[in-house]
């Protein structure tokens, strides 16, 4: 279970969260939605411990432990998993490279052997031939020259890999093609389980119909303005967020 | 003008006596010795007020001229040969120096390749070998005072020619080393005459023992004729007590293709020169270098890149990772003569500081008087990029090693670009190099 209180976080002088709180339970996928600059991003990013951020005040538990004490590592290890907005470019860091070493860093972190060079290769393209990546973007260095949509497949495929707890969807499905949105959402729900949870930002009730959430919740202006079940993301579609914006100048 | 004899620091007279007592045991011409010290005397030691000097200080750095090494016991060399790790993986013909002395029961003379030919620079002297005459063939160098030390210090090295169009598969392989618990000077030469459409490898490796300050001074004098193909791959692992200046020399023909490599770890204070000059048309010369240092490491790696003859192509980078309070410097200068149009000079180097303390002084320079040429270089320096640094580690991959990724990868690009793609063994032996600094980093 992840719980954030009272989340209030700054940066360079800038409020960005404003008193946020959130509850998702074991097994359940909560969407958020909510305008452009709202923090959505800013919320993902001070869970898995982007250290510009200054937290003025506020928790969030994952599991009884206080994620906020946690550097980034340390954070995955317990189980958070951050699929970016935006995934980097990492030249000269081949993408199989990178892969074993953090499959392998966690597989350390919690006393597992580490695995062997057959096993781990095995894995990887098991994961890939579901995620349609194809082998010739293994051998690439990581992202680099990845056109959008394979860099978001690539942040699922490293998802399916790691295995967390917690996982976080920054708007994965912009720029994937309606193929590619079936796949990555296909390979999300094939991690859906009851020990393990989801927050799936997106501003497109379309994602929803393939990854039917069980809470869908309003950000504006730094903090969650309303939740409620699948039926408010078809409501906003509708509506838009004009409701919560004069909410929030009001 | 007035005083020619600039020596009046307690070290530079040192080395003055050491010159008058070796130079009567030294092997050749006495008076080629005499011309070149006197070229040292007259400078003295290079200081900071000397422009191509400025970051290198030897007259504030060298408080002690040591000895230059006698050569020592078989044992002795055999012992220190055998714990130095470089291009072990690599297969080669190797030739053993050893405190500046060739050690022969070390080397494989017996196996030489074929089309390959070698003797000793000091039997070479002593004889007054014919391809002497091929030492001194960009005269930016023999300015230098670094070889002009050598040149009158020079005892030993090997002199090697690459016969006519032979295809030397497997690489020749200069193993250096220095050992012992005193301080001691070295001057070796070596010379390699590649001639008309051969091709080889040279690969060269230096270690010396930590925590002395050994003074080697090494050259290295590369003739390419028309029409070779010349890799050179260069590990300079010196010892952190070690004063350790060297120069390349690469005088290209026409037609040529040569590349050079530095791998630079952990030195106490390097100090390592390149001059390139093309001579003939249509080459293309690449000097590319990876340094690593940290605690008060020192290292200078400075080149002269000579654009005479016309249509020739030159790529120059650099990267340099800095930890504790090192200092890297980086100086290179490219020429074009005006005779040499449609020049393609690229050079490059960046740094990556770790640490506060760290210092990187980059100074590239440009001096075109050809109008059709396609010339440009560029220096940075900064930290790691938090972004990526996050990226990985928002994987689970803790700190430490996330910035060896990604310094790893930083460095790896001049490899790559030196290394052909499909000699997996070559670039392994290289990023060797770089993946131990890391490990030791911690
Ligand atoms: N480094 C920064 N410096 C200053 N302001 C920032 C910084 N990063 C984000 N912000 C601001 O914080 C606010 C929230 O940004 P965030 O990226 O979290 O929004 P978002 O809800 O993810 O938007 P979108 O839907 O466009 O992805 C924005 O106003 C943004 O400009
Ligand atoms: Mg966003």
């Amino acid at each position: 279970m992840l719980e954030i209180k009272n989340l209030v976080v700054e940066i360079e002088g800038n409020r960005i969260l404003n008193g946020l709180d959130l509850t998702i339970n074991n097994g359940e996928i909560a969407a958020i939605m909510g305008p452009n600059g709202s923090g959505k991003s800013t919320l993902s990013y001070v869970i898995a411990g982007k250290d510009e951020y200054e937290v003025l005040d506020g928790e969030i538990i994952l599991d009884g432990q206080n994620v906020l004490e946690m550097d980034p590592a340390e954070r995955a290890v317990a189980g958070v998993f951050l699929a970016f907005q935006y995934p980097l470019e990492i030249p000269g860091v081949a993408t199989m490279t990178f892969l074993k070493a953090a499959l392998n860093a966690q597989r350390k972190a919690r006393g597992e052997a580490e695995l062997t060079t057959p096993d781990f290769i095995k894995r990887v393209n098991e994961a890939a031939q579901k995620l349609a990546i194809p082998k010739e973007m293994l051998k690439r260095a990581l992202n680099v020259g990845f056109s959008g949509g394979e860099k978001k497949r690539m942040e699922i495929l490293q998802m399916a890999l790691l295995e967390p707890r917690f996982c976080i969807l920054d708007e994965t499905d912009s720029g994937l093609d309606i193929d590619a949105l079936r796949i990555a959402a296909e390979g999300v729900n094939a991690l859906r389980s009851p020990d393990r949870s989801f927050l799936v930002i997106t501003h497109y009730q379309r994602l929803l119909n393939y990854i039917v959430p069980d809470s869908v919740h309003v950000m504006a202006g730094g903090k969650i303005v309303k939740s409620g079940g699948k039926e408010l993301a078809l409501e906003l579609e509708a509506n838009g967020y004009a409701d919560y914006k004069a909410q929030e100048a009001a | 003008m007035a005083d020619m004899e600039r020596i009046n620091t307690p070290v530079e007279t040192a080395i003055a006596e050491h010159f008058a007592g070796a130079k009567a045991v030294l092997p050749g011409d006495a008076g080629a010795r005499e011309t070149a010290f006197a070229r040292f005397a007259e400078a003295g030691l290079p200081h900071r007020r000397v422009e191509e000097w400025k970051y290198t200080d030897l007259r504030s750095v060298m408080r002690e001229a040591a000895p230059l090494a006698p050569a020592l016991a078989d044992d002795d060399a055999v012992a220190a040969l055998e714990a130095s790790p470089w291009f072990a993986g690599i297969e080669a013909a190797r030739i053993a120096i050893a405190n500046g002395h060739v050690v022969a029961s070390a080397s494989d003379f017996a196996d030489l390749p074929e089309g390959v030919s070698l003797e000793t620079t000091a039997q070479a002297l002593a004889s007054g070998h014919p391809d002497l005459a091929a030492l001194g063939a960009i005269p930016e160098a023999s300015e230098n005072i670094a070889y002009a030390l050598n040149s009158a210090f020079m005892s030993d090295g090997v002199v090697i020619r690459v016969a006519a169009g032979t295809k030397v598969e497997t690489p020749l392989h200069l193993r250096f080393v220095i050992t012992g618990d005193s301080a001691v000077a070295t001057a070796t030469r070596t010379l390699v005459i590649v001639e008309k459409g051969a091709s080889v490898t040279l690969l060269e490796s230096h270690d010396s023992a930590d925590d002395v300050a050994h003074q080697p001074n090494n050259v290295v004098e590369i003739v390419a004729e028309d029409e070779t193909e010349i890799a050179h791959f260069r590990i300079d692992g010196h010892g952190s007590g070690a004063q350790a200046l060297s120069t390349l020399t690469a005088h290209l023909g026409a037609h040529v293709a040569f590349d050079t490599l530095n791998m630079i770890a952990r030195p106490g204070l390097v100090r390592h020169q390149v001059f390139m000059t093309f001579a003939g048309e249509h080459s293309k010369g690449g000097v590319r270098g990876a340094t690593m240092l940290g605690e008060r490491q020192h290292a200078d790696t400075t080149l002269f890149v000579n654009h005479v003859a016309p249509h020739c192509e030159s790529r120059e980078l650099f990267k340099t990772a800095l930890d504790g309070n090192a200092t890297g410097v980086f100086q290179g200068r490219i020429a074009v003569a005006k005779e040499a149009q449609k020049t393609d000079g690229q050079m490059m180097s960046a740094a990556v500081l770790l640490s506060d303390g760290a210092t990187m002084n980059n100074k590239p320079e440009l001096e075109i008087f050809a109008d059709d040429v396609l010339c440009a270089h560029g220096a940075t320096c900064g930290e790691l990029d938090d972004d990526l640094l996050f990226y990985l580690m928002a994987r689970g991959i803790p700190r430490p090693e996330a910035e060896a990724l990604l310094i790893e990868s930083f460095l790896g690009e001049t490899v790559e670009e030196a290394v052909d793609e499909t000699d997996e063994a070559m670039r392994e032996a290289l990023m060797g190099v770089a993946r131990t600094w890391l490990a030791a980093r911690g």
